[in-house]
């Protein structure tokens, strides 16, 4: 095929097609010939924004379709072990596009990308309820994770929000009941529950960053990175 | 013709034949309401035909043949005959007339639900001929069986070859409510399966995600007629009325068509079910799930024992799913299972209970100058099927269908690209979740010409033997009757020519998952959407 080849372009390509060679090339992998032409931490960000996307839509629904689940899991590792060299990296500097909390992800540090990807992986293990308490993960992330990688297990079930609650056997049900999910009902997920499709590269999720105040975003954040331990009292809700 | 013979090596010439389903919204069109042969059902509280979902009424046809709305349970109560097709006649879309001459384009909709324009449930699903060929069988996502039966050909019309009608409609399945989980169960088939027959009545397996049932449909042209203690329209007598007694007799009757079901099989998967697959010992039968494999014996309805079960005991190293499983046609202990990593393994039931381990791994490495974060998405198998002869099997993945020899598992045989031209347009298709579409693929009865689908209508066609391909179409545009398919072409860079169509025009929307080859015949059935289009080829 062309494009993986970087074959050189006749002189009359129309200019469509020039841009389509620069946009189409940033989904293959660094160290790929054909990506010299775009930034690749850029670019790697919006596929795993979009992977990320699709994968809390697959997981909202009341029954997941396991191989998309999978499929779309496995993808997002391949895009964070390429992302891995970039985010050891100071803070990648904005695109041209409005800012958006994906760019805080990458600009956030290693264990919070790693810690991220760690939750949004431990969702697998409540699909058909598993009553192990939360075990510390297999493998993953990039080098220098930090120790505390089991609190993040814990996030990820509250990341889920209650609807995915009927996917636990009943027995483990009453472990969560005193969690205070409004806290998780922020603009931040809002695009995922109301779009059906996966937002294009610089879609409306970005676009509702800004009403984020920054002190929600710092919440969001330790979310993420896993300083909130289930077994703290739960904080007022937001 | 010798049927299955180097179907493409002279240049064979594929011609619409019919299509069934509704036409677009748009079309306007007057109903007509016909009696036609083989589709009286007699109405009764059991049977299921009016088990209709959510409660649809329609107007029926009363006996006398005049309009009458009638609702599924007076239907029940009365237990009169009501006629349940109708014969849409739209104004305009060319499609099969029943004699040359006829301006009139008709459409056979007698199957149809009781609405004048596609809804989600008309979506057909799964495509099926049996073991002669002479029946066809599709799924919907509404949870309805409709099954074809090819009309006997007659002298007179030699020219032209028997033709499909319906034969039998049914609902096979209805959305469930899992009350445990709060999950409500799809009763779309994802697979129907023939058994061979073996005595007058024909056996079916429909699935939908979890639950496998097996349906038996017969005909019956005799009913007695005589009862002492029912009277003609079986209401009981009172016995103090009876004067005289008198023997029941048969006598014949319209041709009546009725399926009902003989087996469920339920409970047994936790996840989706993807494929069902008959022994060929005709005693047992296997379903797949995303994570198991179950086998079945026909006759037991509680049991069922687990041959494969790939589930890792931390669900989070969860890496890989089952996409497609099938049985070998002849060796009843052998059978095959896809992954989503483009694997294929081949089991045996002797080597142990639980075929964890497989006998054979088949896996062709990756190529590195091909290499993407796509790369696993896309060499995922949505389908695999054992060639007739049992010496091979062919795998679909996004882009191409491979042909593998059972005896070299280290790379396929031959690779055939459906379309090539969508490798540079990954990243759109990963947005949209097109990527995730499942084709499926055929042989031919004599396996030398391999069938799967693509998007805008496009299907393919591979031969074997001489190494060409086609690109035909499956559209109401292009189907008129006997007409010959003209082959597509897609466009991929440079000047377009006037025939061609560029990858940039394509309706992604329009994807021809599912299609099926006359075991013996070049007669092929593609669905397209909610339309079911038949092809055969062209007769000399």
């Amino acid at each position: 095929m062309m494009l993986s080849k970087g074959l050189k372009r006749k002189r009359e390509e129309e200019e469509e097609e020039k841009e389509a060679l620069a946009v189409d090339a940033w989904w293959l992998e660094p160290g790929h010939p054909a990506v010299a032409q775009a930034p690749p931490a850029v670019a790697s960000s919006s596929l795993f924004d979009l992977s990320v996307l699709k994968l809390h839509h697959s997981l909202r629904q009341s029954e997941p379709d396991l191989r998309h689940l999978v499929l779309v899991v496995n993808t997002l590792r391949r895009i964070q072990a390429s992302m891995a060299p970039a985010a050891t990296l100071p803070p990648v500097p904005s695109p041209p596009t409005a800012p958006g909390i994906a760019d805080n992800l990458l600009a956030s540090s290693d264990a919070a990308l790693s810690a991220s990807m760690a939750s949004l992986l431990e969702d697998l293990s409540h699909i058909e309820g598993l009553s192990q308490a939360p075990q510390p993960l297999v493998d993953e992330g990039p080098p220098g994770r930090p120790s505390g990688a089991a609190p993040p297990s814990l996030g990820a079930l509250d990341l889920l929000g209650p609807a995915t609650g009927c996917l636990l056997d009943d027995g483990l049900e009453g472990l969560f009941e005193d969690i205070d999910t409004s806290m998780y009902d922020s603009e931040f997920w809002a695009p995922v529950s109301e779009g059906h499709k996966p937002s294009p590269e610089d879609g409306p999720g970005k676009e509702e960053a800004p009403e984020l105040d920054e002190a929600e975003l710092d919440y969001l954040m330790d979310v993420l990175v896993g300083t909130q331990a289930l077994e703290r009292p739960p904080g007022p809700g937001r | 013709m010798i049927p299955g013979l180097g179907a493409l090596t002279q240049d064979t010439l594929w011609c619409f034949s019919q299509v069934k389903g509704t036409i677009e919204i748009g079309a306007t069109e007057d109903e007509m309401l016909l009696s036609l042969p083989a589709l009286h059902l007699q109405t009764s509280e059991y049977h299921p035909l009016f088990q209709l979902p959510h409660g649809r009424l329609g107007p029926w046809c009363s006996p006398t043949g005049s309009p009458a709305p009638l609702s599924c349970e007076t239907g029940c109560r009365e237990g009169s005959w009501i006629l349940v097709c109708r014969l849409l006649v739209p104004t305009q879309v060319s499609l099969l007339s029943m004699e040359e001459d006829i301006d009139t384009r008709k459409i056979n909709n007698s199957f149809l639900r009781d609405h004048s324009y596609a809804t989600e449930a008309d979506i057909i699903s799964t495509v099926e001929f049996n073991h002669t060929g002479e029946l066809l069988a599709t799924g919907d996502k509404g949870g309805r069986v409709v099954i074809f039966q090819r009309e006997q050909e007659s002298k007179n019309q030699v020219h032209r070859r028997g033709e499909y009608n319906v034969y039998s409609t049914f609902q096979s399945h209805e959305p469930e409510f899992d009350y445990l989980k709060s999950l409500e169960i799809e009763e779309k088939i994802n697979k129907i399966r023939w058994l061979p027959q073996q005595n007058a009545a024909y056996f079916l397996l429909s699935t939908n995600d979890k639950t496998v049932k097996l349906w038996k449909v017969s005909e019956r042209d005799k009913r007695p007629e005589g009862y002492n203690l029912k009277d003609e329209e079986g209401r009981l007598r009172d016995p103090a009325t009876i004067t005289t007694l008198r023997v029941p007799v048969l006598r014949p009757m319209d041709l009546m068509v009725e399926a009902t079901p003989r087996r469920v099989f339920a409970n047994a998967h936790t996840y989706h079910i993807n494929s069902i697959s008959v022994n060929s010992d005709y005693e047992t039968y296997m379903s797949a799930d995303d994570l198991r494999i179950n086998l079945w014996n026909f006759e037991i309805t509680n049991q069922s024992f687990n041959i494969v079960d790939i589930k890792p005991a931390n669900m989070e190293e969860l890496t890989e799913v089952i996409t497609a499983a099938e049985f070998h046609p002849h060796h009843c202990n052998t059978f095959v299972y896809s992954s989503s990593k483009g694997t294929i393994r081949l089991c045996d039931m002797r080597a142990s209970a639980l075929c964890d381990r497989h006998t054979k791994f088949f896996e062709e490495p990756e190529d590195p100058s091909n290499r993407s974060f796509f790369s696993e998405i896309i060499s995922s198998i949505s389908d695999v099927k054992f060639s007739h002869s049992g010496r091979y099997i062919m795998t679909r993945d996004y882009l191409t269908v491979k042909v593998w020899d059972l005896n070299m598992e280290n790379r396929p045989i031959e690779t055939y690209q459906v379309h090539d031209y969508l490798r540079s347009k990954l990243c759109s298709l990963y947005e949209n979740d097109c990527i995730f579409d499942k084709f499926e693929c055929v042989w031919n009865g004599s396996d030398s010409v391999i069938m799967t689908g693509s998007y805008n209508n496009f299907f393919r066609m591979f031969d074997r033997n001489t190494k060409r391909d086609v690109t035909l179409e499956a559209s109401r545009e292009n189907s008129k009757p006997r007409a010959i398919l003209k082959p597509r072409k897609v466009c991929v860079g440079g000047k377009r020519r006037k025939d061609e169509i560029s990858v940039d025009s394509l309706d992604f929307s329009k994807k021809i998952l599912h299609t099926a080859w006359h075991p013996s015949e070049n007669i092929i059935a593609v669905a397209a959407t909610n339309n079911l289009y038949i092809f055969q080829d062209k007769v000399n």
